[in-house]
């Protein structure tokens, strides 16, 4: 027994002997607390002055949360406003899902050949490298500014996400249903739209709606930041052109109660999944 | 270490060895002892136990029995009788909605903060899942039996004293998992997982160890030692154990006396070899068929 | 027989209001794409038509001469900066949404109402789009590296906090449970059940957060004009789409190789 008890230095008994897993992870915590420290002073503050700047925000909060008001638009069009935001994002989400449907069954590996699936995972890891931003700005030299260039420009990224949301809910299916069906010489599609789809339609489902969760957040920064119109764009001005912060209050109000609705119901939709 | 004494193989050793199992038991002096429990004085009292989940039907209804010292008492019942519940409410890690429980001549259910960890300190409880922290090592897991004999700060920062830790290397060699010592709880077979948990509850020195279906995730062979180590526990060291079992069978063989559950409602209280079919159906109502298939 | 005649004509029944279900479904998805359309004014068309258009241009400008690539050096300063912000928030986040996590989730929480309290400052948090947080702190704080870290810490923050949460549901209710009956004190049931049990899996989450951080710093940067965003927005107005292109794949390769060590470390610490 005793050959079997560590001590330490100090002639303690060890209660652990942390293996090397362990050690390089408390390793690479300590280092990210380093670097964390490290990367403070390493950032750039050139005209940084901290106390007003947090004061002014502070400020600035107050007045948006407390005295919330539109000025430069009326209520009904900033309603439209989200209105448009929420449509960007469904076209993205919804066009972006029946790519990835297709796409998902090509990248899980048990409806597909594994160079297939290799293929187009390589495509999507690529393709979600690329901020969304860019590729709406990038899109926007082909098709101009606007709703065309917001719509494709965030495809991208919906579909990155979904093809893997999918492929891997694709992947757990039982084998044995396939098989079934294969055994009956049902052809490729009939498998897929007779199995794979019905098997796995609540994931789909629930998967989906949180894209469209997450796209609505991306319409308005792409309203804000690339042009695409929207609650985003309205955002955009009442904050950097009209320094206006009871308005920015409001719409902020307002897309913050959208994202909340949207939330509960994406939880819904996954737990139920 | 005092109890490698004997080293009985299985009577049906299977060719691979699982677990590296040891029977250090002595059957004899278990059967002198089979009796003798009746006269063992009272530590518990469970008095009126009533408890409904927020407006629900109730799961204990007027739940009264005592616990003897070093007795092995088994709770039997169909699932969803209130088995688990009952075991809880013992260390109140459930609060019963109404009822009265002393334990060594205190009243348990207004204890509050200290009062109530010390009283959990003598109580020590091992589960269906083992509850280990997997990512820790056999040693580490053990001595978090001691936590609640520590302050905040000892704990947090794994204070324990050489001669705490030698007692809990004597624990562990005792339950035969001395060489797993170190490893991590997550590479320990579903038998060696139960045999910490079981050593965790005894570095705690309690009077009264829990166990909430302890051999339900079990092989039958894993089975065979954990119950056997329980039963040698509360004989050599006077521990009451009480134990949920599903299995009927196991419940007979091992322990002094069983309470039947069902519905909440103690249906069966008594002498193991005393069940007869009557009161099987009492307590498993008309689920007995499925409970052969079993 | 005549029971099974039933029985089918029930199945096909049932098979049939399925069938309608669906049919009605997938009316009502197409007539809300084209209602979103023509809300957006978006056109089919002309989208499908946008995908060649500018995978052609994006390449046509692979293509650097001398001029652009001298400007590398700055490229990769900027992409560095962005970097640092993205890792940096992102770690700082990360403890303070461990803090609140432990608050938040229903096995560690001290009392309900503390719990309700974390979860809503989460929730807000996070749903205020990160666009939104950019925008209300440039005005106070500049075009700054601070405006871009506040920025992403908070968006962070909000969606550590819910990772978390659900991580510590998952990894440690049974550990919990055990440590609470052995009569160990909060703190010791925090240290010794909950963080060893949840650490990996929460360490897996801020990585994911960095990587995604990094693509929005470039975002958060277009706006505040600051980092490689600001960089691009600078080109991307100056028409310079050779520098556009640059830099475009500048952050690809940070992101790939980024996401590439993510996995490393994922592999070892999972």
């Amino acid at each position: 027994m005793e050959s079997l008890i560590e001590k330490n230095g100090k002639g303690r008994i060890k209660i652990s002997q942390p293996n090397s897993g362990q050690l390089k992870f408390r390793m690479l915590m300590i280092g990210t607390a380093i670097f964390t420290v490290a990367g403070f002073f390493l950032l750039d503050y050139s005209g940084l002055e901290l106390w007003p700047a947090i004061i002014g925000t502070l400020e600035n909060l107050k007045t948006m949360f407390l005295q919330p008001q539109l000025n430069q638009v009326n209520f009904g069009s900033a309603m439209y406003q989200v209105l448009v935001t929420l449509s960007l994002a469904f076209l993205s989400t919804i066009l972006g899902a029946v790519i990835s449907l297709f796409l998902a069954f090509g990248a899980a590996v048990n409806l597909s050949r594994p160079w297939i699936s290799r293929v187009i995972k390589g495509f999507i890891t690529v393709i979600r490298a690329v901020p969304t931003v860019l590729w709406v700005l990038i899109f926007a030299i082909a098709a101009g500014l606007g709703a065309v260039a917001a719509v494709i420009g965030m495809l991208f990224h919906s579909v990155a996400y979904l093809v893997k949301a999918y492929s891997e809910a694709f992947e757990e299916i039982d084998e044995g249903k396939i098989e079934a069906l294969r055994a009956t010489g049902s052809g490729y599609p009939h498998i897929l739209f007779q199995v794979v789809v019905p098997q796995t339609k609540s994931f789909l489902i629930a998967w989906t709606f949180l894209r469209f969760e997450i796209n609505f957040g991306v319409a308005v920064a792409m309203g804000a930041a690339a042009g695409a119109g929207g609650i985003g764009y309205e955002l955009f001005m009442s904050s950097s052109f009209y320094y206006d912060m009871n308005e920015v209050g409001m719409i902020t109000y307002m897309i913050l109660i959208v994202a909340v609705i949207l939330e509960l119901v994406a939880n819904k939709l996954k737990s139920a999944a | 270490m005092a109890v490698k004494t004997k080293e009985r193989p299985l009577a049906t050793q299977p060719a691979k060895k699982t677990d590296g199992i040891v029977f250090p038991f002595d059957l004899e002096k278990q059967e002198q002892q089979e009796n003798g429990r009746s006269d063992a004085p009272v530590i518990m009292s469970v008095d009126n136990i009533d408890k409904a989940y927020s407006g629900k039907k109730k799961v204990l209804k007027d739940v009264t029995f005592d616990i003897r010292q070093g007795e092995v008492l088994s709770i039997i019942g169909p699932s969803g009788a209130g088995k688990s519940t009952l075991l809880r409410v013992i260390n109140r890690m459930i609060e019963p909605s109404d009822g009265k429980i002393t334990f060594q001549g205190k009243e348990t259910l207004s204890m509050k903060g200290k009062e109530l960890r010390s009283m959990r300190t003598d109580i020590g409880m091992i589960f269906q899942h083992y509850n280990l922290v997997d990512k820790l090592s056999v040693f580490e897991n053990v001595l978090h039996g001691l936590l609640g004999y520590k302050n905040s700060l000892q704990g947090i920062f794994s204070l324990y004293s050489e001669a705490e830790k030698k007692r809990a290397i004597e624990i562990i060699s005792e339950l035969g998992i001395e060489e797993q010592i170190y490893k991590r709880c997550d590479e320990l077979s579903g038998g060696q997982k139960q045999r910490v948990g079981i050593a965790r509850a005894l570095i705690q020195d309690p009077k009264i160890i829990l166990c909430d279906e302890p051999i339900a995730s079990l092989d039958p062979n894993a089975s065979k030692v954990i119950m056997e180590y329980l039963r040698r526990i509360s004989r050599e060291r006077d521990i009451t154990i009480i134990v949920n079992l599903h299995q009927l069978d196991a419940a007979k063989q091992y322990s002094d006396r069983i309470i039947g559950l069902n519905d909440g409602n103690i249906v069966y209280n008594g002498a193991p070899d005393a069940i007869d079919s009557d009161a099987i159906t009492r307590i498993y109502g008309s689920k007995l068929d499925e409970l052969i298939v079993e | 027989m005549d029971k099974t005649n039933m029985q089918h004509a029930n199945d096909v029944n049932v098979i049939r209001k399925k069938h309608m279900k669906l049919f009605f479904a997938g009316v009502i998805i197409i007539a809300l794409v084209f209602g979103a359309g023509a809300v957006t004014n978006y056109n089919h068309i002309e989208g499908l038509m946008s995908i060649p258009a500018a995978f052609q241009w994006l390449f046509a400008n692979m293509m650097f001469s001398g001029s652009t690539l001298a400007n590398l050096s700055n490229v990769l300063r900027l992409l560095w900066e962005t970097i640092l912000i993205s890792i940096v928030s992102t770690t700082t986040a990360a403890v303070f949404a461990g803090v609140f996590a432990i608050m938040g989730s229903k096995l560690t929480a001290i009392n309900p109402v503390v719990m309700y309290a974390a979860k809503l400052a989460a929730s807000v948090s996070r749903n205020i789009p990160v666009v939104a947080w950019a925008l209300i702190l440039v005005i106070s704080f500049g075009t700054n590296a601070a405006t871009g870290f506040l920025a992403l810490f908070f968006a962070t923050f909000g969606f550590l906090v819910r990772a978390f949460i659900e991580t510590i549901d998952e990894a440690s209710g049974d550990t919990v449970e055990a440590l609470k009956a052995t009569g160990a004190t909060y703190p010791q049931v925090i240290a010794k059940a909950v963080i060893p049990e949840a650490m990996p899996q929460m360490f897996s989450w801020v990585l994911f957060m960095i990587e995604t951080n990094i693509r929005s710093a470039t975002l958060v940067g277009l706006l505040t004009g600051t980092g490689i965003g600001y960089l691009f927005d600078l080109y991307y107005k100056q028409l310079n789409y050779e520098m556009v292109s640059l830099i475009t794949l500048a952050i690809v390769i940070a992101v790939l190789i980024i996401e590439w060590i993510s996995n490393l470390i994922r592999r070892e610490i999972l």
